[in-house]
This record gives C-alpha cells, structure tokens and sequence, in this order.
C-alpha cells in the first residue's frame, strides 16, 4: 500500500508545495533577521501579517491590481512595524508587552475594517490572486520543473531575497550598522551611529516584509482574507529566526522545514490516514518546535538583544 | 613642535558646568592641553573626570562653558563631530562589538571608500600598516572575543587614529593591563607624541603615569583642585592630597603571619565558562586559615569562575574542592553558605545585591530562614539586624528600608561587607572587591579584609589591581588562562608578577 502512496508525483507535488508554503515563513523570518539583529524582539510580527492581509486584500479588490495589493500590505506593514519602533526604542517599553499587545490590536483592527469595508455576506469576497509563472525551459525539466520553476511571482522574489538579505547585513555599512546596534549600543553610539536610527529601520523593515507575507497569504496563496488567516506563522517566523541563529540562509532552510511538515500533512489528511486530524494539523508546529529547542541552545543571542539603549544608562 | 607655536592648546575648556538633576557634576571647571603632550587627569571614582571628556567626546552637552578645539571654537553636540574634529576616546568598558572582526569595528567608525558597500580589505590593509608605525600588532580578522583586553584596547587606539584622531583621550587605560603591557601602551603613546598628537590620560593611580605624562590637572568632587607640571620625581603623597583632601595613609598594618591549618584544598578543577569553553583548566591552590591569599591575573582568565566554583554556583567538571575534609564541588550554593563560604561578588550591582530591594532584606539575602517565624518575615528581628549591621559596618543610609540602588558605590559594598562578614566566616571570597570605589571606602574594606583574616579566616583576594594584591597578601597566586601559574611570596616584584600574568609559568622549586 505505502508503494502506492510513495510515488515519484506524491514528492513532486509535495516538494513544490513545500516551497510555496515556506514562502509566508520566509518573508517575514528576513524581516525578522534585520529586527532582532538590531536587538529587537518584535513578537506582533504575526499581528502585521494580518493587517497586511487585510490591507492587501482590500486594495486588490478594489482596484483589481495584485500589485497595488502587495504594496499596499506592505505600505500597512510599515507602519505598524513603525508603531512598534515607537514603543520599543522611544518609549523604551518592554518589548515581549508590547508585541503581544500589538498582536491584539491587529486581530481586532484587521477584522474591524474587513467588516467595515465589505460588511457580512454569505459568500467570503475573493479576489483572483496570482497565477503561477513558469519560467521558460527550465520548468519543463522534468521534476525539477515542477518543483522548482512552477510558481508564482512572489515565492520567487521571497527566495532572491534570501541572498539580498545576507548581502545587506554583510556586506554592506548599512548592514553593519544594524548588527552593530543590536550588539553594543553603547559602542554604535560612541562611533557616531545614530542607535535610535537604526533600530526604527531595523524594524520598519520588518514590518515592510511581513506585511508582504501577509498580502501574499490572502492574495497569493489563497484568495480571500479570514480572521485566522495567519495562523500562527508570524510567531513561526520570529522563532525560525532564532532557529537560524539569525542568518537568512539558515532561515530557510527553517522555513522549509516548517513548509515541508505543513506541506505532509496537508497529503496524509487527504490520503485518509487514520489519525485525528487535529493531531495532524498540530504536526507542522511541533516539527518547529522541536526543531527549535535543538537549535537554539547555540544560538548567540545580540548582546542588546530586548534591552532598550538610553545614552545616561552609563 | 615648532609648527605649532602659534597655536600652543589641542584643546581648550573654559568654565565648564554640567548638571545632573541639578546637582552640579562639573563646577566651572578649565582644562587645557598643550600639542605634542600627554597629559594626566587625575581624581577619584565621582571626581568629574570621565564627565568632563564625555563633555568633550559630545556625549554630554555642558550647561555652560566654552570648548576650543585647535584654536576654533567649537560646538561639540555629538561623538560624530568630535570625531570630525579629530578628538578620539578610549572608554574604559571598550567599546567594541564582541562578534564583529577587528576589522568591523574599525570600519563602524568610518565613511567607506565604496559608497554603501564595506571596503574590508583596503581598511584591512591600511590597519597593519597603522598598527606598525606605532609600535603595535594586531590581526584586523581576528574576533574581539578572541583576544586579550591588551589587544582589544589596541584595536580601539587604532581605531581612533584611523579616524584621525589628533587628541586621543584614554579613561583608566592601565587599569586592566599587566605592567608589561602598561609599558608597551606608553611606547605607543610616546610615539603619538611626538607625531604632535596630544594625549589625555585620565586616571586615580598616580604612581603609573608620572614618568610618562607632561602637566597633571587634578579634580575633586566636580571642581578643579590644580594644574601642575610633573616628572618622575613628582611625589605620590603631594597629587594624592590634591586628589583626596586630606593625607591617606595606605600603610595597613599586616597582622603578623599566624596562618593555620589548610583550610580549603581546590584540586585540579576543571569548569566551562558561559561560552563552554574551559575558563579552569586544572586549577589547585590551598588555602589557609588567617592568610590572604592574593590572586593576580588579568580580567577574565577564570577568575570570575573560579570564584563561582567555588561557591556552588557553577559547576565544576572534574576535580576536587575540600573544605576541611568535606567535599563541597558541586553542592547546591544553600552548602557552602552554611558551611562558612563568604562571597564578594565581582558585581555587586548584579551579584552582590537585589538592587530594587530595601537594605534589611538585602542583609538577610542568604538567612532568610533564621530571620523568620512560621515561614513569614520576622520584621523586628531584622530591624534589629539592620540597625546593627549600620553602626558596626558604618553605612550611611536613611533607612533599612531604602533601595539598595539609592546607595553609593562604597555604601553598597558594606551593605555586602555586612551580610557576608558577620557570622565569622571560615573562607572568605573577595572578587573585585574596591572596584569602582573611592578612596576612603576602597581604605574602609581593605581593612575589613584584614580583620576578617584577623579572625581566622582563610581570604582568597582575587583582583586586577596590583597595588591592591601587594597591600594585602601574604601570598600572590597568579593565574593565567584557567591555570596557576605560581605562587610568589608577599613583597614580590611587580615585573616578576607582571611576567606570570602574561603565562610565564614559575620554575617549582621545592613547594611553593
């Protein structure tokens, strides 16, 4: 029986389905690397994606453009990733309070101005979201094309931003400047670096990509916003950052983990496998956890990680 | 310096005031330094000296007072634009990125030549060769963690040079180095001198900078006491009455040497530090009863563990640690208190006490269950402890129930002193214990030190300050990378020290 499930087109689809469900773990997680390396914790990552959902599915449905849309998650993206910096690096609040208290509001704000603009119907609006792009030759390999070059635009663009990232944080001032905030102020700031400066980009940033991610949910993955939408990736995300020991190319490798767990079970529920699926749907977030406390006893935390930066604090 | 005759000051501070919640810091104070000098800033911890070159650095924005910067008056509202102007500071606490290369941290400093791109390898470059025409070695891939506290204060000279530092003000640099690496800093900073660079060095011992700096201004809480020229013949006891106020004698009187029997026997431990590497590597020492024992050592060569081994708050891998008879490595920390282990932390603000707590619990911090009743706070036995603990242990305070946090450094210290000391302890662990203090309490716990040998007690006094080691010990021990590497008698030649602190290890004659 199991010959019979096993087959070369069970991997196939369920190989590329791992890459496109690790697309919504990816964003954000790079998002994620340039905020916790400037020492911040940003735990309402998750809120941000539902915002950016919403915010995403509006505009494409209004104005008909899928790219209106993503820039409109992330446009939204940035400023609550804005508010966050306000509260964390100005007002110098603990930031675990303040994530989670901006996760709240973003339940409550995303579900409110879906109401508000589509009201209660029946049937769920949609939205016709974006349609898989086959890069010429190489997605008629065999195999490899269809897991690999059978996607849709956004699932690529999260890929070449792994590399983008690593780039940025090391190779360039910029990048450096960000590492160097979140692992000693104190000594950024004797050097002339503004701290304040850079922990606001660290984090508006990160607001930018998970924004992103959330548009992607609702307009990319699939096409209509709901409450639960995000379903706990943000958190996902922000904890495959630690996983990764904050360096993009171990984030993905992360986020597949998590695509590739998610992708499984999602196969062994329609196979009929005789196990409750709640315990099924449970899979893809133990595998992370697990997978977590593995890997984070090693990881090296910023020496600034979670503590705000006040010059008279000498 | 002929070049510079028309234009004799690097820096020229008049009338400085800088306020802190309206108690003044800095009290009108001048400070000039001439080109081509070194020149010494000298006072005690709280003295003003760090606020006014933070107030120079434009990390502080003064009150009042004008700053003249090569001749240009100058508004120095930033770090960005002191570096502009080519004044540099070495902190205390370096300022460097752990992780990052030597490089990294030099480039933080600095616009790159490629725009956004970092330029490594030509700052790279540029570093080696920096490095060599002043006297100095350095690899700029090497990761700060990775070197020694002489090193990492080298990356940050050259980082200020490398930014084009023409005055260059260093807070306590020889404090964390060994005399040999003392030496190897004023060469350098000789040779900066006589590129026309000037140099500020600020600093509480005396007696190391004399034959090395110029002029000597000296400030006593926030205000200016003096400005005078000195050379290698320039007294300790002259400065030091400027600095204090008042004569200081540092001549303790060493109870005569009635050491006792062995007391604690540490046996070849071995211990990771936080990073799992190995900070003890196969350490033993014993100590006695009515001996201090000094340990000498640069920061961070397993002391800080050794010290928590010690004290059941680290583990110890393998090895042996006998008080008495009794093996106490790896008992839970509860043991060792009640067997008799005092400890003085490293740290007093994070170790030493709850800072948010008031001074009575902070008293009782390791008798809770003797100071109480049924399981709750038997408030009037505290009381009690408190009142007493403030004559016996002179601790100036409003009240038992202010936050440890409202005290003064040396305050705090006897609020330690209090707790540890009291029940006559058999061991007493000091780690640091006058760091940070001032002069009079630095004085007050040295000689609680000595009382408590006085008692009987075997102390091991682990510090990075020579003097104090020498002061105190009837024995030196010195350790260097998680070893021993000998034990020296008291009176010993600081060179001598200076050689086992760099990991010279000691030829064993006989037993030590």
């Amino acid at each position: 029986m199991l010959s019979n499930i096993f087959t070369v087109g069970f991997f196939v689809s369920l190989l590329a389905s791992t890459i496109r469900l690790a697309t919504p773990i990816l964003l954000p997680a790079l998002g994620q690397i340039y905020t916790q390396r400037a020492g911040i914790l940003n735990l309402s990552v998750e809120g941000t994606m539902t915002i950016g959902a919403v915010a995403g599915f509006a505009a494409t449905f209004y104005s008909g453009s899928l790219w209106l849309g993503m820039l409109a998650g992330m446009v939204f993206g940035l400023f609550y990733g804005l508010l966050m910096a306000i509260l964390s690096v100005t007002l110098r609040a603990n930031q675990v309070i303040a994530g989670v208290a901006l996760n709240i509001l973003a339940a409550g704000l995303a579900v409110f101005f879906y109401r508000v603009i589509f009201g209660i119907q029946s049937l769920p609006p949609q939205v016709e979201p974006f349609k898989m792009l086959r890069i010429p030759i190489l997605s008629n390999i065999p195999v490899i094309g269809v897991i690999f070059f059978q996607h849709n635009i956004i699932v690529y663009l999260a890929f070449v931003m792994v590399v983008v990232t690593w780039f940025i944080l090391e190779k360039t001032t910029f990048g450096l400047k960000i590492r160097a905030v979140g692992e000693n102020p104190k000594a950024a700031d004797s050097k002339g670096i503004g701290v304040s400066k850079y922990r606001y980009s660290a984090i508006v940033i990160g607001g930018i990509y998970a924004g992103a991610a959330g548009a992607f949910m609702s307009i990319g993955y699939l096409n209509i916003f709901t409450e639960s939408i995000i379903g706990g990736r943000g958190f996902i995300a922000v904890a495959v950052v630690i996983f990764a020991r904050f360096l993009p190319i171990r984030a993905m490798w992360g986020a597949l983990l998590f695509g590739l767990a998610t992708a499984l079970q999602l196969r062994l529920q329609a196979l009929g496998i005789d196990v409750a699926n709640q315990l099924m749907l449970m899979l893809p977030y133990a595998i992370t956890i697990i997978a977590l406390v593995l890997a984070s006893k090693k990881a090296d935390f910023p020496s600034a990680y979670t503590i705000p930066y006040s010059r008279k604090d000498r | 310096m002929e070049e510079f005759k028309n234009n004799e000051y690097a820096v020229e501070m008049y009338k400085i005031v800088k306020e802190f919640n309206d108690v003044k810091a800095i009290d009108n104070v001048d400070f000039l330094v001439k080109n081509g000098s070194i020149h010494g800033l000298l006072g005690e911890n709280g003295a003003g000296k760090t606020t006014l070159m933070n107030v120079l650095y434009g990390l502080y924005h003064p009150e009042q007072g004008e700053v003249i910067i090569k001749g240009i008056k100058s508004d120095i509202n930033s770090p960005t634009k002191a570096i502009s102007l080519g004044i540099g500071m070495i902190h205390q606490h370096f300022m460097l990125a752990r992780p990052f290369s030597v490089v990294e941290n030099v480039m933080l400093g600095r616009k790159s030549r490629k725009g956004i791109l970092l330029d490594t390898k030509e700052t790279a470059e540029d570093l080696v060769a920096l490095a060599e025409k002043y006297k100095m070695k350095i690899d700029p891939y090497a990761k700060i963690w990775q070197l020694s506290v002489g090193e990492q204060q080298r990356v940050e000279i050259l980082t200020a040079l490398y930014q084009g530092a023409e005055i260059l003000i260093l807070d306590e640099p020889t404090a964390v180095l060994t005399p040999q690496e003392v030496d190897g800093l004023f060469d350098t900073l000789r040779e900066m001198k006589n590129d026309g660079k000037a140099i500020i060095l600020i600093t509480h011992k005396l007696e190391e900078i004399v034959c090395i700096v110029d002029e000597v201004t000296v400030l006593r809480d926030g205000v200016m006491i003096g400005n005078v020229e000195v050379d290698c013949n320039t007294t300790k006891s002259e400065l030091t009455k400027m600095m204090v106020g008042r004569d200081v004698l540092f001549n303790f009187e060493k109870s005569l040497n009635k050491t006792g029997e062995k007391k604690l026997e540490i046996k070849n431990i071995k211990v990771l530090n936080d990073k799992n590497f190995l900070a003890l590597d196969g350490f033993s020492l014993d100590i006695y009863a009515g001996e201090i024992i000094g340990l000498a050592g640069v920061d961070g060569n397993g002391q800080k563990e050794l010290c928590e081994a010690l004290t059941g708050i680290r583990k110890v891998e393998s090895g042996e640690v006998k008080l008495d008879t009794i093996n106490i490595e790896n008992k839970p920390p509860l043991f060792s208190i009640q067997k008799g282990i005092a400890h003085i932390p490293e740290d007093r603000h994070i170790t030493g006490l709850a800072l948010d707590w008031s001074l009575k619990k902070n008293l009782i911090l390791k008798t809770f269950k003797d100071n109480s009743k049924f399981g709750l706070i038997d408030e009037k036995k505290i009381q009690e402890r408190w009142e007493n603990a403030r004559i016996a242990y002179d601790i100036k305070a409003n009240s038992g129930d202010d936050s440890a946090r409202d005290l003064s450094g040396g305050n705090q210290q006897k609020v330690i002193l209090a707790r540890e000391l009291e029940n006559k302890p058999a061991i007493v662990i000091a780690n640091q214990p006058t760091r940070g203090l001032d002069i009079g309490a630095t004085e007050y716990v040295r000689q609680k030190i000595l009382d408590a040998k006085g008692d009987g007690a075997g102390v091991l006094l682990v510090s990075a300050d020579l003097e104090e080691i020498l002061q105190l010990s009837d024995r030196i021990a010195v350790i260097y990378g998680g070893e021993l590497m000998g034990i020296l008698p008291s009176g010993s030649d600081v060179k001598k020290i200076g050689e086992l602190m760099m990991g010279k290890k000691l030829e064993v004659k006989q037993n030590a």
